[in-house]
């Protein structure tokens, strides 16, 4: 079962495409600064009651400290999936490097079920490679062998690829630990910024420095531009900023509102709102012609859109009904569907990427909740026990979904589980954090 | 007693008859806005300083709250907007009414409530005979919040 995957050249197994743009966000972080210590910081607050036990034996490496620590990465993602316990090493007999060094019954007498070890080279050329293998205990078998390879400013880059093969091969779904996050940042209301981090709040970068307010920021389905809202004209105005370049385009001047801009599934058009016909309603702007086409045509507020999956469709709220509630607009007939009925507060939808939840800001006993409707039954699920939660993001494997709350007054991200097993939160330390979007794949 | 027949009634009345009453929060004007389509705004003399102090001399509010999920204007938002709307029709200057809104919910929706709610103060004025062209509405939703513990104060329109 072996196969090399390189960040900086040709695999023998993995996607081309792939591979190509994994090196050139990578150099976008070598060229952008970033602090060296997490701003954002990660708190476990709830973990899913049986969770996998995995010894991660500390990778062999004979060179001078990494400048990185891969093992505290990858037991730190898969720990923040809440899925997996790791073992601690205080607890650990040996620490193998290779199938030679591993004797079964000590693992199993210890509860794991697998182990992963590793052992890292450098070649002469300053690469790093890391060999790692997973053994499954209880079938005392080795069911994993592959090879990472990247620069010194890849290694965490490396251990989240560990990450997502361990994670994928256990739980049959594909990791999300390689994705990364935009959110704003607030310092009262003086400051604004746009801030770019791993998904394990690790790197973090600004985008976006601004007086003014920025907000409802969307990654393009390409994971190289996003989109956002800033107040820096005077007046709310839509604009796409290309991440690797800084290059920013103004895309509306409207009065009244512009806002909500949300990506295409094929990254061609946004839905956005705009308000210049008299009151909020959705249109679609054509990146290429730069044509506006109104969607929506009622007097009521229509705002927050998202496009369905087949690209056929926009989902929205609408307070035509009295209430904030959730709709679905077939673009080519213009029919619409009202989709919520529970709840007098139904807001903000999102798809998850399988299209089989529609997860809202959703209001019961006048708090605000994330919660996840069934789009076959109807049947909603709270997510969420904070108060005050809004902006709702899923991950690219509809595992995870990450939103901003408030803890003791201060606004922070927090991330929940779609079965709601899993939670975290991520606090800042330093501004309030709120609006996170969660990438594609990249 | 109004019926509920005869509330809604009311509701879906013109914007006068809505601001009037005490019906639903919505006080959108069917009829397309014609404030909105407008380039410039900046037609009369720029006489803001005077008019400032004008207003601080009456010792006026620029800053009306709202209820909880309401556009509708309280009875001393109107009152002050009646002595506001003779001062701009006697000496006319560019206004910029900033719409806001408590933290509760969602902020693109809240960016419009904030818009509604700017656009009631400025439609008052519009009745009170203040031109419309000299009123500008901008929305900052919870953007800009007043303060983080009291949301009574967030439900605002500030006009400056």
């Amino acid at each position: 079962m072996g196969a090399t995957r390189s960040f900086m050249g040709i695999s023998s197994r993995a996607n081309a495409r792939l591979l190509t743009l994994v090196p050139k966000l990578i150099c976008v972080l070598l060229f952008l600064s970033s602090s060296a210590r997490a701003e954002l910081t990660i708190e476990i607050t709830q973990g899913v009651d049986n969770p996998t036990t995995i010894a991660v034996s500390p990778i062999a490496w004979s060179g001078a400290p990494l400048p990185e620590n891969l093992n505290a990465i990858i037991e730190a993602d898969l720990q923040r999936s809440g899925q997996f316990r790791s073992i601690p090493k205080a607890d650990m007999l040996s620490f193998p490097k290779s199938e030679a060094d591993v004797f079964y019954r000590d693992w199993r007498m210890l509860g794991t079920e697998f182990l992963l070890t590793g052992q890292m080279e450098q070649t002469l050329d300053g690469a790093y490679q890391l060999t790692f293998e997973l053994y499954d205990i209880v079938s005392q078998a080795k069911i994993l062998r592959e090879r990472v390879d990247g620069s010194a400013s890849q290694l965490r880059d490396m251990a989240h690829f560990v990450s997502d093969t361990v994670y994928e091969l256990i739980t049959g779904i594909r990791g999300a630990f390689s994705t990364k996050i935009i959110y704003v940042e607030a310092f009262g209301s003086e400051r604004f910024k746009l801030m770019l981090a791993d998904a394990d709040g690790a790197r973090e970068k600004t985008l976006l420095t601004s007086k003014h307010p920025i907000m409802s920021p969307a990654w393009s389905p390409d994971g190289k531009s996003v989109a956002y809202v800033s107040f820096e004209t005077g007046r709310p105005a839509i604009f796409r900023q290309e991440i690797s370049t800084g290059q920013r385009q103004q895309l509306t001047n409207f009065k009244g509102l512009n806002g909500a801009p949300s990506w295409s599934p094929d990254g061609s058009k946004l839905a956005l709102v705009l308000s210049k016909d008299g009151n909020p309603e959705i249109y679609v702007l054509d990146l290429a012609t730069r044509q506006f086409t109104r969607i929506t045509r009622h007097y009521a507020i229509d705002t927050e859109p998202n496009w369905t999956l087949d690209g056929k469709g926009v989902i929205f709220t609408s307070d035509r009904g009295g209430k904030p509630q959730i709709y679905q607009v077939t673009l080519a007939s213009g029919r619409i569907e009202r989709l919520t009925f529970e709840g007098d507060y139904n807001a903000r939808p999102r798809l998850s990427p399988d299209g089989k939840s529609l997860v809202m800001v959703h209001r019961v006993n006048g708090i605000f909740h994330i919660a996840a409707q069934d789009i076959d039954t109807g049947m909603i699920r709270v997510l969420t026990e904070t108060h005050l939660d809004e902006s709702p993001s899923i991950a690219p494997n509809g595992a995870m979904l990450m939103y901003a709350t408030k803890h003791r007054g201060k606004g922070i991200l927090a991330a929940v589980s779609l079965d709601a097993g899993v939670k975290f939160r991520l606090p800042s330390q330093r501004g309030d954090v709120r609006e996170p979007s969660w990438s594609p794949y990249f | 007693m109004f019926t509920k027949a005869l509330k809604q009634s009311m509701g879906l009345a013109v914007v006068m008859a809505a601001l009037a009453g005490c019906s639903s929060t919505s006080t959108t004007d069917p009829v397309t806005s014609t404030t909105d389509s407008s380039a410039a705004t900046s037609s009369a003399a720029d006489t803001s300083s005077v008019n400032s102090s004008t207003d601080m001399a009456q010792n006026l509010d620029t800053v009306f709250y709202f209820d909880f999920d309401q556009s509708v204007l309280k009875p001393e938002a109107r009152a002050a907007l009646v002595a506001h709307a003779a001062n701009l029709k006697a000496s006319p200057r560019s206004v910029r009414l900033e719409g806001h809104a408590d933290e509760r919910g969602t902020r693109e929706y809240n960016m419009a409530l904030g818009e509604r709610r700017a656009k009631a103060v400025r439609d008052f004025l519009v009745l009170q005979g203040v031109n419309s062209s000299n009123l500008e509405t901008i929305s900052y939703g919870e953007e800009r919040l007043e303060s983080s513990s009291d949301h009574s104060l967030n439900r605002r329109v500030e006009m400056k």
